[in-house]
């Protein structure tokens, strides 16, 4: 189970967090590590209007799935991306805050991983009373939570 | 809000006239409370806290006096919950006042005893109370500019409060991070080490040696 890299973008576009779990890629500046987070968002949003299928009434089946929308009938934005080398997943949370998971590309249980992560972030980032929302995340129980979980599985 | 247009201010009563006063101590005996629950409203109080002090000592103290109250009560409820809730009474003396401490409040309030009580050498009249990991501080990281500030002074409020009720007087219950004070190697297994450091009044401790004599 390699982890590449954890972005976590705000609702505004910004980028709030980054974290590369993975030695031996490729430094990128800080810089385009916001440009990326920044694409991203844009291309997220893009993509939600520009689904062609009529979309269809939710059954129980969708309505647990992994990424929730507010409005269930509606398309949500691009959810994974693939490629030979990495894939990125994203999850959407209800208030748009999206969360980019960067893994190789078979990684199994990646639903899981994720779940984990939001209940560390709702955990450590969201009751740590010094964190004001939508800004840059500078929680360490947050790392720390994240290095126990990510280097146990890798 | 909704509601009539004309109610009156203040306290509203059920229908049937009952208020939280009649109801039995003991009803809520067992109940739990979601740990998530507490951690909002936590963040909330320190918060509101934040806004009207103007330094981390102020800080502290305003959690402090927001623990105080809940210990006068603690103290009483918890005696009336004992197994024996008519004989029980307050401890008299220093050592089972801070063994009810130790064991009676911390199990009520964290589920656990506390981790380790000594009686300080080098000061006389002061105890240490440790908790390796205090519930108060389980979702709080502190930011780099504040890191001399413990968010479990709210605890030591309510030891505070405890002590006051049981007629001794402190001078202060602090609450201080091992890791900061005596370094990382003390905190060891538990880099949230607490020890609350309670100190008792000179009249206090006069009142004990006369009580150990006679």
């Amino acid at each position: 189970m390699v982890v590449f890299a954890l972005f976590i973008i705000s609702k505004a576009g910004g980028l709030i967090y980054n974290r590369e779990f993975h030695t031996g890629m490729s430094k990128l500046t800080s810089n385009d590590y916001l440009m990326l987070a920044g694409s991203f968002h844009g291309m997220h949003a893009i993509t939600k209007q520009l689904c062609p299928a009529f979309p269809t009434p939710p059954t129980a089946a969708n309505a647990a799935g992994l990424a929730p929308s507010p409005f269930s009938s509606r398309p949500s934005g691009i959810e994974v991306l693939e490629s030979s080398h990495f894939r990125i997943q994203c999850f959407q949370t209800l208030t748009g805050t999206k969360f980019l998971l960067f893994t190789e590309p078979q990684q199994p249980n990646i639903d899981t991983m994720m779940r984990k992560i939001y209940e560390l972030y709702a955990d450590f980032v969201m009751k740590n009373p010094f964190y004001t929302v939508e800004m840059p995340i500078r929680c360490e129980k947050f790392d720390r939570g994240l290095d126990g979980f990510v280097k146990v599985r890798s | 809000m909704s509601g009539a247009p004309n109610q009156a201010p203040g306290l509203r009563y059920p229908s049937n006239k009952k208020t939280i006063y009649d109801r039995n101590l003991n009803r809520s005996k067992n109940a739990e409370l979601s740990r998530a629950a507490f951690a909002y409203l936590f963040v909330e109080m320190i918060s509101y806290a934040q806004k009207r002090a103007k330094n981390m000592v102020d800080l502290e103290k305003r959690l402090n006096d927001q623990g105080y109250p809940l210990g006068v009560r603690l103290l009483d409820l918890l005696l009336t919950r004992s197994a024996n809730p008519l004989g029980a009474i307050r401890p008299t003396r220093i050592l089972p006042l801070v063994q009810f401490i130790a064991q009676q409040l911390w199990r009520h309030l964290f589920g656990r005893a506390a981790d380790s009580l000594e009686r300080s050498d080098a000061v006389p009249g002061q105890f240490m109370l440790y908790d390796n990991e205090p519930l108060v501080n389980q979702y709080i990281s502190l930011p780099r500019d504040m890191s001399g500030l413990n968010c479990a002074a709210f605890v030591a409020g309510i030891i505070e409060g405890v002590c006051d009720g049981a007629g001794f007087a402190t001078e202060g219950v602090h609450a201080i991070s091992v890791a900061d004070q005596e370094g990382e190697e003390k905190a060891g297994l538990w880099p949230g080490k607490t020890v609350f450091l309670i100190k008792f009044k000179p009249e206090v401790l006069e009142r004990e040696e006369i009580l150990g004599r006679g």
